[in-house]
Order: structure tokens, then sequence, then C-alpha cells
């Protein structure tokens, strides 16, 4: 068996492991990889998305355990320091060595950080690893205790400046880019397109300063300010250096691999370094006198790298490399692709450029009219994918090529039809090399039959992501080729969206799920589509869910959250976490006479557990007669509005937060939506309240209130998102009115606000445009919608005490007073608890 | 645990040797279902209003071995009459106690008749 060692676990380090196991002959192999960071390789592409999750997992490209069940030994946190080939052998910072047949140099690089005087100084960081960032993170923070209107600078503005620059936006300091040259991402952009997106980020509050250079950094021991020319300085709490990369090739110094005169060990087309057993990837590889920073190309050398050791000569690196790039810069598009920019005599320009919308679109195409030879778009990046296609494939251009950039507006269709166009050898996927015949065929041969099925087995849109649109456009036009359907239908016996399902609901009048069944659907009705229509019936109609109990799910048929043993919880409401003393006896008294468990819910109120269905009525009676209503803790519904203090006791307290909290919960309780629903409600920027973690959350400032939306905790936590600032309680109650109105009316089931957000087309923009705006001229028929909701609201859990017949629902059998012998408790703390699960 | 899932066995409808008057109709929601007690067993009674249909099946879960399936949302998967457990959503064929959607041991199934608007359920002891 031969060793192949890797020295190296970065992006491009991992996706050799990942070909090499893949390819059938790598079974003779054993596989060793080196990492220097403390975790396996990780997703750096988008590192600025650890700012707004700090999950280190998430971007994971896999988990330690998959090295291990792939036969492939990981080594993290050891630096490999010295080769000796004649050995081939490797070794160590902790001075073992290891043995190789075949050596694969993936060590990437590092920040190149310019000697600039002062650059040691306390609050200067490079932005390269979690480690970076979990640093400036600690130091940020720092700054915003003692200095809330901290800056920071970020020098570079390159694509990773400007990534970085998204990074200080979120950590809440006054973000700054310096730029050595007179235009931002000089590579990507030309002069014009950089002003646009120039003055969109700074329509954002990010400060662009270009042409500077930076001839020192000031500051005693910390950082102050820097310095560029006389009298030129900018005052700044931290700087990040982002101003290129420099390949770290060290270890082929030590073994004499052939050398770039600056810097990047020397590899052919098969990725071989001057040694034959030593093949060199990725960034610290200078391929045509050139280190590529790009995923892509990475990718195919580490490919290219699998085949040679595995004796497939024929595969060869391309001489071209394609440097086309297409990101999202704080939500911003910017897109550049083949040649960008050239002089006149090279080709001619089609330019579109609006100021007012910053937007920019440049196409490039030879003096013949006949080929696109590259282009840019910032604003609005929506036909890059096509765009670039055409450039790859060399397909021929309409005879308006203007068109291609301008053509599409106002006719909704565009220019240069569909992806389905393409031809077969076109590569949709650049990161996983995946061509549009390959994604094709695999659906028409059978293999695949769903755009998961097509992700599984090609891996395409994976890594970059950019590819997904074009993906998921050529999935469902094949299938549609083949007569099959591909909506996003509720299930087997309704043919429509919930979207569609609610507008059919509410124009033809259907207030029962039996009529839903007979004018727009077939069969009986399942477990999926029966709690979609009783939610889309709660939103027209504010039934509660005592009308039609059996299509309602089992949490709300019983008005109550089922237990690991049957059993159910209570919860009542408890607005903003407000209570009396009166009322907290009420609850113990309850819980000692039913014997319940209790708790302090994250919402801040209290849990009942382990009622038995034959007592649920009896109980709420009692708390009922006590004053308390229905939480709706079971239900697709409002949870809790969670309060801080606020100004009535707080000394930070800028305003009511509990009385606010109060006003929320109560105006929206016992509304159903698509999923559930908690706000928050902060009296200060302390934000002890968590608003940002829910699906609305309003914290007090100066003049008034802000408004977030769509965050969540769970299992994918998400920070809300600001909807509105410093507005009154008035205009926050209109705002949330329309928007949760929006929201229930067009989320598929069981989406939060979060994913749903994701889904709608221009995001955080659009909705504010929606809500604040009023751009879709519904907002008055959502408000008068809102409160007949609110109107009609009536506690369910009182309808059902009150009704007979009602009750009955609550007997565990229907033929004897019997109460159900299969619970069991045991003894817990001085509690009770279900039996443990056996199974 | 084991043993009380044990104590279901489906029963035929040729095998029947006690019909036992379990309910009244009315007792049982339209589309909906309820449980009933016979012995020490606990069997979960279904009304399919819409295709005039009763089905019964023990109201063990065989996947946690909870009392539940009674109070499941019913319906059909290709025609077939099925339950989902309110806990997790397992479903089951009530033609033939099969579990759907995944590889859960079948669950019992017993016959079902209506005689005078009363509900009788077919065992063999």
């Amino acid at each position: 068996m031969k060793t192949v060692i890797v020295v190296g676990n970065g992006m491009v380090g991992y996706k050799f492991c990942e070909k090499f196991i893949a390819a059938p002959s790598s079974n003779d192999y054993k596989l060793v990889v080196f990492g220097e960071e403390p975790r396996p390789a990780y997703d750096r592409v988008h590192l600025s998305e650890y700012f707004e999750n700090q999950d280190a997992k998430a971007l994971e490209l896999a988990p330690a355990s998959w090295y291990s069940e792939n036969g492939i030994e990981l080594i993290t946190g050891q630096r490999v320091t010295d080769i000796k080939n004649e050995a081939k052998e490797i070794h160590t910072a902790t001075g073992n060595s290891y043995t190789y047949d075949y050596l694969v140099l993936a060590t990437g690089s590092v920040p190149f950080v310019p000697p600039i005087s002062g650059v040691e100084k306390e609050g200067v960081f490079v932005y390269r690893t979690i480690e970076d960032l979990e640093e400036m993170m600690a130091y940020a923070s720092q700054i915003k205790a003692i200095k809330p209107n901290g800056k920071a600078a970020i020098l570079g503005g390159g694509l990773l400046g400007l990534e970085a620059g998204k990074a200080v936006l979120d950590m809440g300091l006054e973000p700054h880019v310096v730029e050595f040259a007179p235009k931002l991402m000089p590579r990507q952009l030309d002069t014009r397109s950089s002003n646009v997106l120039r003055l969109k980020l700074e329509s954002m509050g990010i400060q662009v300063h270009l042409s500077k250079a930076t001839n020192q950094i000031l500051g005693d021991k910390v950082i102050e300010g820097m310095e560029f020319g006389e009298d030129d300085c900018l005052d700044v709490d931290m700087l990040i250096i982002s101003a290129g990369i420099r390949p770290r090739d060290e270890l082929g110094k030590t073994c004499g691999l052939e050398m770039g005169t600056r810097g990047g060990i020397v590899v052919d087309n098969r990725m071989q370094t001057s040694a034959k057993d030593i093949f060199a990837i990725g960034e610290v590889a200078l391929y045509n006198q050139m280190i590529y920073g790009l995923v892509a190309p990475g990718y195919e050398m580490a490919d290219v790298a699998v085949n040679q050791i595995l004796g497939n000569q024929e595969v060869l690196m391309p001489d071209d490399i394609d440097m086309s790039t297409k990101l999202k810069l704080m939500g911003v598009d910017v897109a550049s692709f083949g040649t960008p920019y050239m002089p006149a005599d090279k080709g001619l320009s089609i330019i579109f450029e609006n100021k007012t919308k910053f937007l920019y679109k440049r196409i490039n195409v030879s003096h013949d009219g006949k080929t696109l030879l590259g282009g840019i778009l910032v604003g609005d990046a929506a036909d890059y994918n096509i765009l670039h296609q055409m450039y790859l494939n060399g397909m021929a251009l309409p005879d308006n090529a203007e068109e291609l950039i301008v053509g599409a507006r106002g006719e909704g269709g565009s220019a240069f039809g569909s992806a389905m166009d393409l031809p077969d050898s076109a590569q949709i996927c650049s990161c996983e090399s995946v061509s549009k015949g390959s994604i094709c065929s695999s659906l028409l041969n059978g293999e695949s039959d769903s755009l998961k099925d097509i992700i599984s087995c090609t891996k395409a849109t994976t890594g970059c992501g950019g590819c997904k649109p074009m993906v998921v456009e050529l999935v469902n036009e094949t299938l549609k080729s083949m007569g099959k359907e591909v909506k996003d239908v509720i299930c087997e016996h309704f043919e429509y969206t919930r979207q569609e399902l609610y507008g059919i609901v509410k124009v033809k009048g259907i207030t029962s799920y039996d009529e839903a069944l007979d004018k727009c659907g077939h069969g009986d009705g399942c477990e999926v589509c029966k709690p979609a229509l009783a939610s889309i019936f709660a939103t027209i109609y504010n039934d509660t869910a005592n009308k039609e109990d059996v299509i309602q799910d089992s949490n709300d048929r019983f008005l109550a959250n089922i237990q690991r043993n049957g059993s159910y919880s209570v919860v009542p409401r408890i607005p903003g976490g407000e209570i009396t003393p009166d009322k907290l006896i009420v609850l113990g008294d309850v819980a000692k006479e039913y014997g319940l468990y209790t708790k302090i819910t994250g919402g801040q109120r209290i849990d009942l557990f382990g009622a038995q269905l034959n007592d649920l009525p009896a109980i709420w009676k009692k708390l009922i007669a006590a004053g308390f209503e229905s939480g709706h803790a079971y239900g697709k519904a409002l949870r809790t509005v969670k309060s801080c203090v606020g100004s009535t006791w707080c000394r930070y307290g800028m305003d009511e937060s509990v009385s606010f909290a109060i006003e929320l919960e109560e105006r929206y309780k016992g509304i159903r939506s698509p999923h559930k629903l908690k706000g928050g409600v902060s009296g200060c920027i302390r934000e002890c309240a968590e608003a940002r973690g829910k699906d609305f959350g309003v914290i007090a400032v100066e003049g008034g209130w802000n408004l977030y939306v769509c965050g969540n905790g769970g299992a994918t936590p998400k920070h809300a998102q600001l909807l509105a600032e410093q507005i009154d309680n008035e205009t926050v109650i209109k705002y949330l009115d329309r928007f949760l109105m929006y929201y229930i009316r067009t989320a598929a089931p069981l989406m939060r606000t979060a994913a749903w957000l994701e889904k709608l087309e221009g995001g955080m923009e659009q909705l504010k445009k929606i809500v604040v705006e009023d751009s879709l001229n519904i907002a008055e028929e959502l408000e008068t919608d809102m409160q007949s909701l609110v109107d009609k609201y009536e506690c369910e859990w009182k309808q059902a005490v009150e009704n007979e017949e009602i009750g009955k629902r609550f007997k565990h059998f229907v033929n004897t007073d019997d109460r159900d012998d299969n619970l069991v408790f045991v003894p817990m703390r001085e509690q009770k608890m279900p039996e443990p699960w056996t199974n | 645990m084991e043993t009380v899932f044990q104590q279901y066995n489906p029963v035929p409808l040729e095998k029947v040797t006690v019909w036992f008057k379990a309910c009244h109709e009315q007792d049982i929601p339209k589309n909906g279902g309820a449980c009933i007690k016979y012995k020490n067993k606990q069997i979960a009674v279904y009304h399919f209003q819409r295709k005039q249909k009763w089905y019964a099946c023990q109201n063990l879960c065989p996947h946690k071995m909870e009392m539940v399936l009674s109070r499941g949302m019913i319906g059909d998967s290709e025609g077939i009459a099925k339950v989902a457990c309110p806990m997790h959503k397992k479903t089951f064929s009530l033609e033939t106690g099969e579990n759907l959607n995944g590889d859960l041991p079948s669950i019992a199934t017993f016959p079902v008749k209506l005689e005078n608007g009363f509900v009788y359920i077919g065992f063999s002891e």
C-alpha cells in the first residue's frame, strides 16, 4: 500500500481528499492529512458568516468523523516543518516524522502584511482564519464597551477587504475601507462600476477611502489612527489588513523545489513540482506565473493532482483559467467575468449605469459584434450565470446585444431564453465541475428525480452556491419536459402551494375542510394538508381550533402539548411575563392538586407538565376562573412577547418595555400562523429581552423604538434584522400588523419568519419596501385583515370548558371513565417525570 | 414494554369470535378517532365519514410504546386509509397495519361493524 501525505487541510486540501477517496483506484493508497489549524477544513469563502452565527460547525466542510469513516488519517494542530525528499520523509514541529510515496502541498497562503511602520501595534489584525475572527470580535467588543461609536479600518478594497467590511459592520463598529488603488476591487471592476459600488457602500454606512498609501500606523502601543500623508490621517480604533495573499511556500524551500521569484511553488499542468513525487495545489502553487486566489481553480488543481497520482495522466490543468466571480457583498451583487474591462482596440463595450439605483452593467463584445468577451455587473447580477455561460461557450450574441443587459426590463422575460439553451458541455457548477449535460442526463435516465437528488449525486451548488438558480432551472425544466410536476405542492391531496390554497379558500369562501377537499382537492386528506388548511381557515376567519378539531394537529386538537408519555402540558398566557402574586398562588395550587411538574419556560411563563387528558378541562376551568387564558403553547401561533423590566424599574431603561410587550402580546394572541411566532421588547440596547432572537423584536432607543424582524433561536439561530428605526408605538404596531399578515399569507407550512425572509425575493430590502413604503399597495388590506383577526379573538380554552360537547373530546376512553393506566411517572428531584423511553 | 406490544395481535374477520359493543356511533368524531377499552386493551377507532368506512387498531404506537394512536390525524396515502401518530408522525395503514413511512413493526388492526347506531369491534378472545 502506498502513502499519500497531504500537507494542509484548507478548502483545496479537503477537496483533494474528497476527490481522492471517490476515485475507484484509490483503495491501494493510504491518505494522511496534516492541518495546522485546530479544526478540520472549513469554508473560508463564507467566513464572514461566522460573524452572524458564530457557528464554526456550520462552516465545516466535513466533520472530523468523515475523515476516519473514509479511512483518512487526519492530524490537526500539527505543523509540518521540513521535507526530506531523498528519504521521502516529512518532519513535524512536534518532532515526529512520516514517510510518503507522494506528497501533496496544499498549504495555501497567509495574508500579506505590507511593511508599514507600526503594524505590530495592538488592534491590528489580519482576516483569514476563524481564530483571527474570534480575536477581532473580542477586541471589537472591548472597544464598543468604552466607545460605542468606535471605528475600524480595513486595509485593502479587494474582494476579501469588502467581506471584512461586512464583518466590521456586523460587529457594530463604523467601517472604513482604505484602498491604495484609485478603485475598489481593482482586479474585477472598472472605474465606473467601482464608483457605483462605492456609492452603494457609503449609503450603507461604509466609508471608502481610495488612492491612499498608508505611511504609518499611529498610536502608542495601541492603534489610534492611520497616516496617509501630510495632514492626512484617519482616526481608527482597529485595523484589519486584507491587502492580498502570499503563498505559504516555506516547505518548498526546505527541499529545494523550484520557486517563483515572488514566491509560490512552481508547478506544471500536472500540478507536479520540480520533484516528481511532490505536487502543489491551491494558493501555494504558481501556475502560468500566477497564484490563483479563487476556490474554483484550486478545486480543479486538486482534481488534476488526484488523477495524476492515480495514473490518469491525460487529466491536465487547462492553459486558460477562468477568473470570473460573482458574489454578494453585504447584500449587493457584484460580478465580473471574462475580460471585465479592456482598451477599445480589443473590443467594444455596452454600458448601462443608473446611480440612483446603484446599478451598473457592462458587457464587452468583439469588434464584429458576435462574441462576448467579458463584463461587469454591480447591483443586479441575476443574469450573471447565463452571461458567463455565453462567454465560456462562445455562444453567438443576439443582433441587439444591448438587450442582454437592458432588454428584459418590463417584459418579464430575458433576451437569452433559459439555461436549457446552453450546450450540454456548458459547465454549470464551476466549483464542482458539473456540466449541464450531466445534470440533465441524470434526470433523463432516471438516476435522479429531484433537485435534492441532483445535489447529492453531482455535488452541484455545494461550493460557492452561485449556480443554484441555474441548477434549479435546469432541474425544473428537464422534469417538466419529461411531463413531471415540479410544483412545491402541499401534499398528494392538494396540488397547490400554501399561498395558492390561501387564495382559493378566500376567493371561493371555503369554510370547512371537507368543502376544500370537494372543491379543490381529492382523497381523504392527511396529516400535512389538514393542519395547513386549519391554519388558513384561522387566518381568514380566525376560527379557533375548536371549530373543526379533527383537522387540527394533535396538540391543537387537545389544546395542549403532548409530552413524552402521552400526558400533556398546561401553559397559561402570562403576557410580557408579568404576573401577580395571587395568580402565582393559583398556579401553585392547581399544580399541587393535580400533581404537576412545574418549570419556568424560556418565554417567561410557567409550564405545568404531566396532566392527564381527562384532567385538562378541570385544570383549565380553575385557571380560567382565576383570570388566566390559553397560552397557545400548543399552536402554530404567537407564543410570548418576552420583555425586560424596562424604564418602570430599571435605571437604564429608555421606555416601558413591559407595558409595550403586554400590549403586543394581547394584540396578536391566538392568531394562527404558518409556524410559531415569538416576540420580544427590550427597554434599552442592552437587550435583556433578547428581542433580536425573535420573529419580531422591539428595542427602545433615543427617540422611539427600533423594530427588528425575522430572527429566531432554535437549530439555526438568526438575528432579527432592522426593519425601521426610531418609530413610535403606533407605527410599531402598524408595521407589525403588515409584516405579520404578509408572512402569514405567503409563507409555506412550518416555515418560520427567518427562513421565509431568506426565500423572499429581494430579501430585507424588499420587505422594507412592502412593509414601510407599501410598494405593493396592500398595506391597508393587511392592516384591516389583522385588525379583524384581533377583534375576533376568543380564548379557545374558555370555549372548551364552557361547552359540554367540546369537553367530551378530553376523555381518554369513550366507553368508560377509566383513566389511562399506561401512564407511568417516576420521581425526580422534588417532582416527577415520565418514565424514560426504553427504545 | 415489549410485553404490552405483544398483547395486540391482528384479528382477521374470519377469526372473530366476539363482537364487542364498544360505543355509540356518535362517540367517535367524524373523520377522526377516539379510544375505547376492551378488557385491559386500548383500541383506537376511526370513522372515515367521507367514504363511510370504519377502522380499528391498537392504540399503542410501536415507535415509543405510547398509547396515543387514537389521537392521531387520519387520511389516506394513495387511497390507503392511514393514521399518523401524534408523537412523531409515524404513519400506519389502517387496512394492513403496515408502517408506511419507516420500518417499524406493523400494528394490529381489528374488524369493525355498525348495527343500530352502535360500533362493534371484532376480537378472537
